[in-house]
């Protein structure tokens, strides 16, 4: 095929990307009340989004839950990402299986599984007189997506683990050092960037998850993609696509940010774009 | 190394198979605990689940046996599953044939190449929900373009395949660069200075070496979206049923775990028959590899 061709597929292909996410926000700053209805531009829906207790309170929750759960996913993701090189090529292959598996599992079929688990599971808890009441809020959320991101935090921190060769740990190995003092002195200060990456993605992906949220939350809890999925009954409005628009900016800057930060760090660009997938 | 033999070995010392020394397997166990606990015993709920049957209005009888599955074995539910592989195939086959002359752009003749990976990562981490939400405001036949066209393709299956070739596209791209990014290009060349057309160059030495991204790429798309919820939710307005769209119905409304629990357990077979299907291939495109 012609290069120029390509380029030109290339042009169309980024216009394809890019124009919903720029129609969603050209369209948030729409003055009408009805979405498709250009009345002159305007912030208020921002300010009205804003001042939308439903909306802040899931915005409120949403951000909680994302930060546990970069928390939770950077401790896990980054000690299982130090361990594998050092494991048993029998052991590792069935472990990075299971990575893969968190991470294609169609995720619906997660949260159904999160679901029953968690209600048989606080039924148990209940029936041994563990708790009084069922297990409620936002803890089950972070728990389910901490599973995903645990996967997502791995990958990113390993490819950079790998990525930077061991001479360093060798000689502070070398020096006596065990490896707690190895991995504070030594592995953590170049690995920092990776968790940092790693973590700000987790942080993104529980912050734009619907289904496990769906599945898994409580009645009374609420979060911002599932605020936005219940008033989808009745279509399009301002009021969404100023929130949508929100959720659009905080997402593009997590990801910007993280990816100059592996980038400044040296970690290659492919490392970034790089999926989890066996044999790749 | 000589003279350090004479000391005692340093606390923690190991030495794995690359010969340097290695953090502690046994890191990987709050990892694994948490996958086991709250992924692979949740499956397990959902295996065990599929063989109950309901009894009354809420509670469940573990009888054991395969009346779910019975039960789905119906063309009703049949044409359901054939339409959600006709979705995963369609999606796989469309986001492949406009990723892979993107990707190979950008591989190979692209400047600006880590602005432009940028510029497709971004749309990968962006909410996949708004993304689906875009198209419901382009698809609106009042939106200025359908307006004139007198066209209403919302919540319509033509708006389910174009939300899934949109929210899948850069799952595909991704992987694809990351395999065409690897290919030294001089090969090409020595191949088309050797005698070989531009076509049979692509085909005897660009596509064996793009094929893990191929692989990679068409795992990501076609798995999940044997599962796919949203998108039809959003986008098809509930109005065709797909695998996703039952499963949740069994949750949401029917309140029939059992039988929800066996259509997820359809989901999961498909899912391992693929799974296990590509990774021979890819164990095969390995060979000579290291």
């Amino acid at each position: 095929m012609g290069r120029r061709l390509l380029s030109l597929h290339a042009g169309l292909v980024y216009a394809f990307l890019y124009a919903p996410i720029a129609i969603v926000v050209a369209y948030a700053f729409n003055g009408g009340r009805q979405t498709l209805n250009w009345e002159g531009f305007s912030t208020k829906w921002f300010s009205a989004a804003l001042h939308d207790d439903s909306i802040t309170s899931a915005l409120r929750n949403s951000l909680l839950i994302a930060a546990g759960n970069a928390v939770v996913a950077c401790v896990l993701g980054t000690l299982l990402a130090l361990s594998l090189p050092g494991m048993w090529r029998a052991i590792r292959v069935p472990i990075d299986a299971l990575v893969t598996m968190t991470l294609v599992t169609p995720e619906i079929v997660f949260g159904i599984a999160a679901l029953m688990f968690f209600v048989q599971f606080s039924n148990q808890l209940v029936g041994a007189g563990v708790i009084d009441e069922p297990l409620r809020g936002m803890w089950k959320i972070v728990v389910a997506h901490a599973v995903f991101n645990a996967s997502v935090v791995a990958l990113v921190v390993r490819a950079r683990f790998v990525g930077m060769g061991q001479t360093l740990e060798e000689a502070s190995y070398d020096l006596g050092a065990g490896p707690v003092k190895t991995f504070v002195q030594v592995t953590l200060p170049r690995l920092a960037p990776a968790v940092l990456a790693g973590g700000l993605l987790a942080f993104t992906f529980s912050f734009d998850d619907f289904i496990t949220s769906f599945f898994v939350a409580d009645a009374g809890t609420s979060t911002l993609p599932l605020r936005i999925f219940s008033s989808l009954r009745f279509g399009v409005s301002p009021l969404i696509n100023a929130a949508a628009a929100m959720i659009l900016a905080l997402t593009i800057v997590a990801v910007v940010v993280a990816y100059l930060v592996l980038r400044r760090s040296g970690t290659r660009a492919r490392a970034a774009a790089r999926v989890p997938v066996p044999g790749l | 190394m000589e003279a350090a033999s004479d000391l005692p070995e340093p606390r923690g010392r190991r030495r794995g198979r690359g010969g340097g020394p290695r953090y502690p397997p046994w890191l990987a166990l709050p990892a694994l605990a948490w996958y086991v606990a709250f992924f692979l015993a949740p499956l397990c709920f959902v295996a065990a689940y599929s063989f109950a049957e309901l009894s009354g209005f809420v509670g469940i009888d573990f009888a054991w046996n395969l009346e779910n599955y019975r039960y789905l074995w119906d063309p009703v539910y049949g044409e359901i599953f054939v339409r959600t592989l006709g979705l995963a195939g369609f999606g796989t086959a469309a986001t492949l044939l406009v990723g892979f002359p993107f990707a190979y752009w950008l591989a190979r003749y692209s400047r600006r190449r880590t602005l432009l990976l940028l510029l497709v990562i971004v749309p990968f981490w962006t909410s996949f929900l708004i993304r689906a939400y875009a198209w419901l405001i382009i698809l609106d036949p009042s939106f200025p373009i359908f307006r004139a066209l007198h066209v209403d393709l919302l919540y319509t299956t033509q708006a389910v395949y174009i939300g899934v070739v949109y929210n899948y596209l850069p799952l595909m791209v991704l992987p694809l660069y990351a395999a065409l990014e690897r290919i030294d290009w001089s090969l090409v060349e020595a191949a088309q200075d050797l005698g070989d057309g531009p076509l049979r160059a692509f085909r005897r030495v660009t596509l064996p070496l793009a094929l893990p991204g191929v692989v990679a790429g068409s795992l990501l798309v076609f798995i999940p979206l044997t599962g796919e919820y949203l998108i039809p939710a959003i986008l098809g307005g509930n109005k065709t049923a797909y695998t996703g769209t039952l499963i949740a119905q069994q949750f949401s409304e029917a309140h029939d775990w059992p039988l929800g629990s066996a259509i997820a357990m359809v989901v999961i077979a498909s899912m391992t028959v693929v799974l296990v299907a590509c990774s021979r291939i890819a164990a095969r495109g390995e060979v000579g590899d290291g």
